[in-house]
């Protein structure tokens, strides 16, 4: 068995005096692609903000490919492998679409030159179906656009740990669909893909092992069906009343 | 006792610096506009004031409402006409702007007047309280601005307009979507801020010698009492003008009193690079 | 960027070449247009490519005014003494950044505006090594006035040439693209591993460099620097109204705007003695209301809706 990729320890995280993340642990291994589910305000988003180093944690650690990583920045977050998409879109909003994906290629992607740079962007680019938009202003586009500009953004960061924050919210089915492809196709690259799903369409059909969190704590990890039996993670997201009523 | 010589005059200069910065921190905090004429504000007041008295024998007192409603008007031209185009922008602009329109009143003010050191001499004799000696004009000037100053207060507090203008402080959007009418606030703001400019300078003309050549002393004056103090809010001015005042006269007791100037601007830069919102300070602007 | 390149370079011949005019006013305003043109593409830096307005110019040329005038008064040839300058400049801007770069917009700008007045204060009170507010003189420069002013012409000119090939040299290079993510999005830039704060930096001191060799030439060239002058409020506001006059964030707005400033200044100056403080203020005035973007802005975007000033225009699209 491969050493993981990502080891959480005891994280902890306070807001004021609530713990938004409470004595998280978990490993996780490459090459998978795990699902982190739970109700709306569980702390999920905030736990990939500590792991890429938005937040700073009160306890517990992170090591990342075998390194301590618990009190990093987020640009060398970035430049360590680890790349992550946000709920609302932050582009760089007078930049073209293309500039906005060599932002990722020059820095944290580590091209050698500007100009590699664009040309790296330009492939994901087209990997993302973006290409025909490449000269627009990113702000110019439409929120399915602006997702997948996300997506190859964090692509040209050449991660190894992609967190992906919600990356459905707001599509619709068919681009839903065409948004799973996309996310196995990364996978397919060898890139290890965490992501924050409130669709269990999504999180059924493509992930490999999903963890679980309510109210900042990890209550339950591993296969999806596994998870989907677990009476805790049935009483987090429909009440205890309706769990009692399901195991009667 | 020495310390409670300072204390008192720490005071009365710090009351005195809140009256000045307070319409600046209005402005500031409810325009998002740093708003460079505003010394030269004050020193027109100043003018003007001694101006009445020199030529018409007109009591500073006497003199200092009719200056303040001068000011508040000149302060709403002003801002419908330019100001107002500045609101959303960067402070880049919003600072070159109103500093060039500071080029021009200043250079009117010299004109006019000439940089000469004018001073109304009132000779109202000392108070002498035990070992603290205070002169009597500064005892005026001292009740005055502070005053003025909760006067100010009242008004935000009590009166529909000033309600209004601390509405917008807080969210603009929201408030107009309460059906506050922005452009009038904004034009009442910085009318506001422009009168009691002008009224502390009638305060001022009867304790310093008014010359334009201090303005942009006072406008620094403003910016500091604003980050100690917080921005937007009478209470952020009163706090941060008694605050310098008292740093003021403490260091220029211990180390002279041009490092008491320095000292002030040294503790504006610590707090801009720790806590930019101030003491009191809630939304800071950005 | 060949172009604009190109439009430099036949620019930097023609203010070279004006000695050749014999004219000695023509000579004093060359000087000073090389020295706002360096002084404006240095802000550029700071102000134009990473979107934080700096008002600390006047700090670094005073600073550097001083620093030039103390070492030449120790005993330090003169251009030996303006790399010294330079580079006392250079550090402290490089310490300085550390603290007032975590600022944005208007705490940034009331930051770096109150070290100018911090400076002179302190110029004005450390009167054992400045001469506080009587002022220092510095050796004049021997061959007579004709070849001094030469001599300065050319120093100020070597100078502009170094801030242009600074500027050409930032706008291809990563910490270009960086500055301009900063300015668009700073938290954006630093989740995609721009080194924000290192980029931040290295903008502030690279845009106070040259601003410390203006102002040793400065203090060299007049003989005699005083607190109120070298630490100009007037100063530190005039350079970025020239930035913004020719377009911030591109390589010839500066020079465009300051070339343009002086000429204005000039009219104004010859015209209105008595109210020049006031016809520049109205100049001022006029040019935010009318000219948002300046005089590239107005060029390059014809057709589309005028950009704000202190908007850098989309990377790559650098003429």
């Amino acid at each position: 068995m491969s050493a993981p990729l990502l080891q959480v320890q005891g994280l902890t995280k306070r807001f004021g005096g609530v713990a938004a993340v409470n004595q998280v642990s978990f490993d996780l291994a490459p090459g998978r692609i795990v699902g982190l589910i739970g109700p709306n305000g569980a702390g999920k988003t905030t736990l990939v903000n500590l792991i890429t180093g938005v937040h700073r944690a009160d306890s517990g650690s992170l090591q990342f490919e075998g390194r301590d990583v618990t009190q990093q920045r987020p640009f060398e977050a970035a430049c360590r492998g680890l790349s992550r998409t946000f709920q609302i879109v932050q582009p760089f909003p007078r930049m073209s679409v293309l500039d906005n994906v060599t932002a990722g290629a020059l820095f944290a992607g580590k091209a050698a030159s500007p100009a590699q740079a664009r040309a790296d962007a330009m492939a994901q680019l087209r990997f993302v179906g973006l290409q025909a938009l490449a000269d627009r202003p990113a702000a110019s586009l439409t929120l399915p656009s602006r997702k997948r500009l996300e997506l190859a953004k964090s692509l040209a960061m050449r991660p190894r740990l992609l967190l992906l924050d919600e990356v459905n919210a707001g599509l619709n089915s068919a681009e839903i669909g065409a948004a799973i492809e996309l996310i196995r196709a990364i996978a397919a690259q060898g890139i290890t893909v965490l992501l924050i799903e409130h669709l269990m369409k999504v999180v059924f059909s493509l992930c490999d092992d999903l963890l679980v969190l309510h109210h900042g704590e990890l209550i339950a990890q591993g296969s999806p069906q596994a998870v989907a039996a677990d009476p805790k993670v049935i009483e987090a997201y429909l009440g205890t009343k309706y769990a009692e009523r399901m195991r009667a | 006792m020495i310390g409670l010589q300072i204390l008192v005059n720490g005071l009365t200069l710090g009351a005195l610096y809140a009256c000045l910065a307070v319409g600046f921190s209005l402005v500031w905090g409810v325009l998002n506009v740093i708003n460079m004429l505003h010394g030269s504000l004050i020193i027109l007041g100043g003018y003007l004031t001694w101006y009445a008295w020199l030529h018409w024998q007109v009591h500073p007192l006497a003199a200092l409402l009719p200056v303040a409603l001068l000011l508040f008007a000149l302060g709403w031209v002003i801002q419908m006409t330019m100001i107002n185009r500045l609101v959303r922008q960067p402070v880049l602009t919003t600072l070159t702007v109103t500093f060039g329109l500071d080029l021009i009143l200043y250079n009117a003010m010299n004109v006019l007047f000439d940089a000469t050191p004018r001073r109304i001499t009132l000779d109202l004799g000392t108070l002498s309280l035990g070992e603290v000696v205070l002169a009597w004009d500064r005892i005026v000037a001292f009740v005055l601005a502070l005053a003025l100053t909760l006067l100010l207060y009242a008004v935000m507090n009590a009166s529909r307009t000033g309600r209004a203008i601390v509405a917008v402080r807080m969210d603009r959007d929201a408030a107009e979507l309460m059906g506050i009418r922005i452009n009038r606030v904004y034009a009442m703001t910085f009318a506001l801020g422009a009168g009691l400019a002008g009224a502390c300078g009638a305060l001022m003309a009867m304790v310093f010698p008014i010359t334009t050549n201090i303005s942009g002393l006072l406008l620094g004056k403003a910016f500091v009492v604003c980050v100690i103090g917080g921005l937007g809010t009478v209470p952020g001015a009163l706090v941060g003008g008694l605050v310098l005042g008292l740093i003021e006269s403490l260091s220029g007791h211990l180390f002279g009193p041009q490092n008491a100037v320095l000292i002030g601007y040294g503790l504006m830069l610590v707090l801009l690079m720790t806590r930019p919102t101030g003491l009191l300070g809630r939304k800071g602007y950005e | 960027m060949k172009r604009s390149m190109a439009i430099f370079a036949v620019f930097a011949l023609a203010v070279a070449a004006v000695p050749l005019a014999g004219d000695n006013y023509l000579l004093q305003q060359a000087t000073f247009v090389a020295m706002y043109c360096a002084l404006a593409l240095s802000w550029n830096l700071i102000g134009g490519y990473a979107g934080y307005p700096s008002f600390a110019t006047a700090a670094f040329v005073g600073l550097g005014a001083y620093a030039g005038a103390l070492l030449q008064n120790a005993g330090l040839p003169m251009v030996a003494a303006w790399v010294g300058a330079t580079l006392i400049t250079a550090a402290f801007a490089a310490l300085l950044g550390y603290g007032l770069l975590r600022m944005k917009g208007h705490y940034f700008a009331v930051g770096s505006i109150s070290i100018v007045e911090v400076l002179r204060l302190v110029a004005s009170s450390w009167a054992g090594l400045t001469g506080g507010g009587e002022g220092l003189n510095v050796p004049i420069m021997p061959g007579g006035p004709e070849f001094a002013g030469r001599v300065f012409l050319y120093a100020m000119w070597a100078v502009m040439l170094l801030a242009f090939a600074s500027a050409v040299w930032v706008d291809r290079s990563r910490l270009g693209f960086g500055l301009r993510c900063i300015e668009q999005n700073e938290d954006a830039a630093d989740m995609v591993g721009v080194p924000v704060t290192r980029y931040k930096t290295a903008a502030f001191t690279l845009s106070a460099l040259f601003c410390g060799t203006v102002g040793a030439i400065s203090a060299s060239w007049v003989s005699y620097i005083a607190p109120t002058d070298a630490f100009s409020i007037l100063l530190t506001l005039k350079v970025p109204v020239m930035v913004l006059l020719g377009g911030p964030g591109s390589l010839l707005g500066p020079v465009i705007g300051a070339a343009s400033f002086v000429l204005i200044e000039q009219t104004v100056w010859s015209r209105f003695l008595d109210y020049n403080q006031a016809a520049l203020g109205l100049v001022i005035v006029l040019l935010i209301f009318f000219l948002p973007g300046g005089v590239l802005g107005r060029l390059r975007w014809r057709a589309k809706p005028a950009v704000q000033p202190g908007a850098a225009p989309a990377a790559g699209s650098a003429p």
